[in-house]
């Protein structure tokens, strides 16, 4: 009977300790999902109370539309541009710092500073760099004779404008992930490499540091993707979706549809479709973490 | 791992090996161009900072300001602009959502570790699900939720739902997964209560857990733009960060003081970064999705 | 088949000389040790050998050939490492083949899905393939081909790492430590496949230990090594029966050796006051190596009296016994001679078919030990090993 009553304690105990949390687990998540799932279903305004249920006319109305469409699309050209880049950047400069250890804490930090700085402060200094009569940018090109860009301004290259400022903030990222995967490498793993007669840089990539890094490119690819999908702030800052929607992206579409045309219920199914997105990246990296151990 | 050079000048080298000590040095070489782009922005920015407007944008660029206009535009940002109100509000923001972070996610953590109740599978894969979703997510209904309270533009409705980290509770609770059950059982042989098992052994264990978790939490806050610029719709409230976005649109031309407020703005999160290196890369890096 | 000379060989790292002019030269089919203790050096002069390290100054010749500026690689060498560095994510299989595809392909055939497309990649294959299997058979690994490392034991994962060094004949094979992730049972039954490898090979090894009983069993010499020198070089019996410093002595051997002071007057040599049998020209304090083996219990009913130790020149000392230790074929006395209460010493000897635990030799404390003067080790106070020689005690009675 004791060990009943002290269990009985202890579920007590739990039940106290865990309060707090899952109320605001069911205020901050669970009721607000269950929201917008219904919201996704009316046409909601908040401008006015009064709705009705529309059923799957939001989602009809996704594919049909052309801002819908354009919003996808700018923001898979842009991750497609991003990603290949971060990754292989991230991926070069962190076998180069691992193999000049004496240097590596100042091209750590010299790297990394991107990463934590505010990237709305930093994207006023990236619109004047590329500020295409006077930005540094231009001056650099017309210096070596090539005609200055239009950066942020024209509507083929704003996506490849913002992806360079993204590029800038995300290698140190990428660099520190894959820094710690090298470091994790073990030593004789590359002895032994050198006697088997792999000591070039080819061979010793493809027979010890890639296969090695496996798991951590994955993880890389996959958690970039979520970033590059969660693109907002640096087109709120600098863009606004412009010049003519060349950088209108999902996640400004659905900002826009909610709180500046409060189309609610519109942008409650485009934030479901994000939702659902964003949770195939997620469940791709859980399988990918599971088989991660070699020994 | 061999092409490592020695200080040891030797003499005729074999050409295979000069050859191969050349490209250790360009890549040298390269890693700390590349390193010189990667700051030139904030090189760029320190420097306009101190420039009078016109200079900024001067025809022939240089690092160092010709006429030094630093002292006009900090006093100006510093003082005359409501400049330290934002960087107060975006700080008393960061700082009350971490604490609540701290207080709801490690008692949670902790029963999700080492007590059984029934419920606490429900309540992890609750945990588990939440880690996924984004606030762009949830946004709506809570916006809608803050405007019928009538708590819009308010320290509350900033921070609200950010209060419970899922984050939090799960790293937290695999932390206390690996904290040894004999421990726990011999304080409370020794007489612990529960609550003293989890304030003088648990918290004291998982203090660089805490501290990495912080750091993360902090920055993310700080540098947020999207949740702010939803409640927020007056000056005093104002973040720094959406303070940039007010900046933008309304370009008043004078860019000397634009780029100084970039520049405290930017400052506190750089700062601290070059203090505490480590803590703010494990920090940072541990969620593996960056902003 | 193949002969290594090694020609003050020199490496410090920062401020500290890791090896101070190395010389050693290895016969063709000789398996050497390289033992001592860590941060000996041994380690460091193994990865030189290999071409893992470059040396700051001296050359490595393998069969007459200078090899120091050369890459590993091209020294035809194979090495077993201390934690086998398989590669995990290849199959044993792979593993195996690793180095035979980095010899007989070209860059290019090598890379990756070139297998599929390659022509020299596809005419390579078999005989890779032949290789692999042939020296899987020989380690009997072959049913393990297509598992990978993690799904190995110990005991497999070494055979492999084994296998992969063996596979493309290598002339010379470097041992790091294989043995120290081994339980102790495993270890010894690896012991006996190393030296049978040695033995049907006939290849040149060098093995790095640290554990002396592992160099003494299979070695032909042993190069014992101490702060980045060798203290001496030769085979284990050498080391053990006539060892040149009291360190070498120390280290090799088990049970310890026992070290007394003692004292050389007259060209005599004095332990505890009483003078043996046994002359030396040197004067002074000296200090007096016992092996455990070498001293023997007087009047013990239950063990056998060493038969190599003569009678005539044998010197009684009282003796304190604190502890019994039964090996099963053989004891270890713990204690102290009355005269050196400080010093602790250990016996071994052979139990005979009388030996008893409740016999007599289990409840006396006070023995008395003989010491034969042949078998004394006599070193100076700088540690270095002096001359001795054995009076004949019936002729210095005459005179």
């Amino acid at each position: 009977m004791a060990t009943t009553a002290a269990a009985r304690a202890q579920a007590r105990l739990a039940y106290g300790l865990v309060a707090p949390a899952t109320c605001l687990l069911l205020l901050i998540y669970v009721l607000p999902i269950a929201v917008v799932i219904a919201m996704s279903f009316t046409d909601y305004t908040l401008v006015s109370d009064y709705y009705e249920f529309v059923g799957f006319e939001n989602y009809s109305k996704m594919l049909e539309e052309e801002a819908f469409r354009n919003a996808l699309w700018n923001t898979f050209i842009y991750a497609a541009f991003l990603m290949p880049l971060a990754f292989g950047l991230g991926l070069v400069i962190a076998i180069a710092i691992q193999e000049r250890q004496q240097f590596r804490s100042i091209l750590e930090v010299l790297y990394f500073l991107p990463v934590t700085a505010t990237l709305t402060a930093m994207a006023l200094v990236w619109a004047a760099l590329m500020d295409s009569r006077q930005g540094v940018l231009n001056g650099t090109l017309e210096l070596v004779g090539i005609p200055g860009l239009n950066w942020l301004g024209s509507e083929g290259l704003v996506l490849f404008s913002l992806a360079i400022i993204s590029l800038w903030a995300l290698v140190g990222f990428n660099m520190v992930l894959f820094l710690a995967g090298l470091t994790a490498i073990p030593k004789s793993l590359y002895d032994a490499a050198a006697v088997d007669g792999a000591d070039g840089a080819v061979d010793k990539f493809l027979r010890v540091t890639w296969p090695m890094l496996g798991p951590t490119a994955m993880f890389v690819a996959v958690t970039n993707s979520i970033t590059a999908f969660k693109i907002f702030d640096t087109v709120a800052v600098l863009t606004q979706g412009g010049p003519n929607r060349a950088s209108e992206v999902y996640l400004y579409l659905a900002y826009l549809e909610g709180f500046e045309y409060f189309n609610m219920g519109y942008s409650a199914a485009l934030s479901l479709v994000f939702l659902v997105i964003i949770f195939a990246f997620a469940l791709l990296q859980a399988l990918v973490i599971d088989r991660k151990v070699h020994y | 791992m061999a092409d490592i050079p020695s200080t040891a000048a030797a003499p005729a080298l074999p050409f295979s090996l000069w050859r191969k000590r050349m490209w250790f040095h360009a890549g040298t070489a390269a890693l700390f161009l590349g390193g010189w782009i990667m700051v030139f922005p904030f090189v760029w920015l320190v420097s306009s900072s101190l420039k009078p407007t016109d200079e900024v944008f001067d025809a022939d660029f240089s690092l160092i300001p010709r006429t030094f206009a630093g002292w006009e535009n900090y006093t100006k940002v510093l003082f005359e602009q409501p400049y330290l109100i934002f960087l107060m509000n975006s700080f008393i923001v960061c700082a009350g959502i971490l604490v609540v972070q701290l207080l709801t996610a490690v008692p949670a953590a902790y029963a999700l570790a080492k007590l059984k109740f029934r419920g606490s599978t429900i309540l992890f894969g609750a945990v588990l699900a939440g880690i996924t979703i984004p606030i762009n997510v949830t946004s709506i209904p809570i916006y809608v939720g803050i405007v019928r309270v009538g708590l819009l533009d308010t320290y509350v409705a900033m921070m609200f739902p950010f209060f419970i980290s899922v984050f939090a509770i799960f790293l937290f609770r695999q932390f206390f997964k690996t904290f040894p059950d004999s421990i726990i059982q011999a304080a409370r042989v020794d007489g612990f209560t529960e609550i003293e098992i989890i304030l003088r052994l648990i918290v004291p264990s998982a203090v660089p857990a805490i501290a990495a978790f912080s750091v993360f939490s902090f920055v993310a806050h700080w540098n947020d733009l999207y949740w702010p610029l939803i409640v927020v719709t007056s000056q005093d409230k104002m973040t720094a960060t959406l303070s940039m976005l007010q900046y933008q649109s309304a370009f008043d031309n004078d860019y000397g003081g634009a780029f100084a407020a970039a520049t405290v703005i930017t400052a506190p999160m750089v700062v601290a970064f070059l203090f505490a290196r480590r803590l703010f890369i494990r920090g940072i890096t541990m969620t593996g999705v960056k902003g | 088949m193949a002969e290594l000379t090694l020609t003050d060989i020199r490496k410090s790292f920062g401020e500290t000389d890791v090896l101070k002019g190395i010389s050693l030269h290895i016969a063709d089919g000789e398996f050497v040790s390289l033992v001592g203790q860590s941060g000996c050096g041994k380690s460091t002069l193994l990865r030189i050998i290999a071409g893992l390290d470059a040396p700051d100054a001296g050359e490595i010749r393998i069969d007459g050939a200078a090899v120091t500026e050369l890459p590993p690689k091209m020294r035809n060498i194979a090495m077993v490492f201390q934690d086998y560095a398989l590669y995990p994510h290849m199959s044993v299989a792979e593993n195996l083949a690793m180095p035979l595809i980095m010899a007989r392909l070209s860059l290019g055939a090598r890379l990756p899905l070139m297998r599929f497309v390659s022509p020299k990649h596809k005419a390579a294959r078999p005989g890779i393939l032949a290789d692999v299997e042939r020296v899987a058979r020989q380690l009997r690994i072959d049913h393990l081909l297509d598992r990978r490392p993690a799904q190995l034991s110990g005991g497999q994962r070494q055979r492999v790492a084994l296998g992969r060094a063996l596979v493309r004949d290598p002339k010379l094979f470097l041992m790091d430590e294989p043995l120290s992730n081994l339980d102790a049972k495993l270890r010894v039954q690896v012991r006996k496949d190393i030296a049978e490898l040695h033995a049907t090979s006939g290849l040149t090894f060098v093995y790095v230990t640290h554990d002396q009983t592992e160099a003494m069993t299979m070695s032909n010499r042993v190069a014992l090594m101490q702060g980045g020198a060798f203290l001496q070089v030769g085979t284990p019996n050498a080391l053990y029966t006539q060892p040149e410093k009291l360190d070498v002595a120390r280290f090799i051997g088990s049970p310890e050796i026992n070290v007394l002071p003692g004292e050389i007057t007259d060209g005599r040599v004095h332990l505890a006051g009483r003078a043996l049998d046994l002359s030396a020209s040197a004067m002074g304090p000296v200090q007096i190596g016992l092996r455990p083996e070498a001293l023997a219990v007087a009047d013990a009913p239950g063990l056998i009296f060493p038969a190599e130790l003569d009678r005539e020149h044998l010197t009684e000392l009282p003796f304190k016994k604190r502890l019994l230790e039964d090996l099963g074929p053989e004891i270890v006395l713990h204690g102290h001679f009355a005269q050196y209460p400080e010093v602790d010493i250990r016996i071994r000897a052979q139990k005979s078919s009388r030996f008893r635990h409740d016999g007599p030799l289990m409840n006396r404390v006070d023995l008395h030990v003989l010491i034969d003067p042949d078998t004394l080790l006599v070193f100076d106070a700088t540690g270095a090993r002096l001359a001795t020689t054995t009076l004949n005690r019936q002729i210095e009675g005459v005179a």
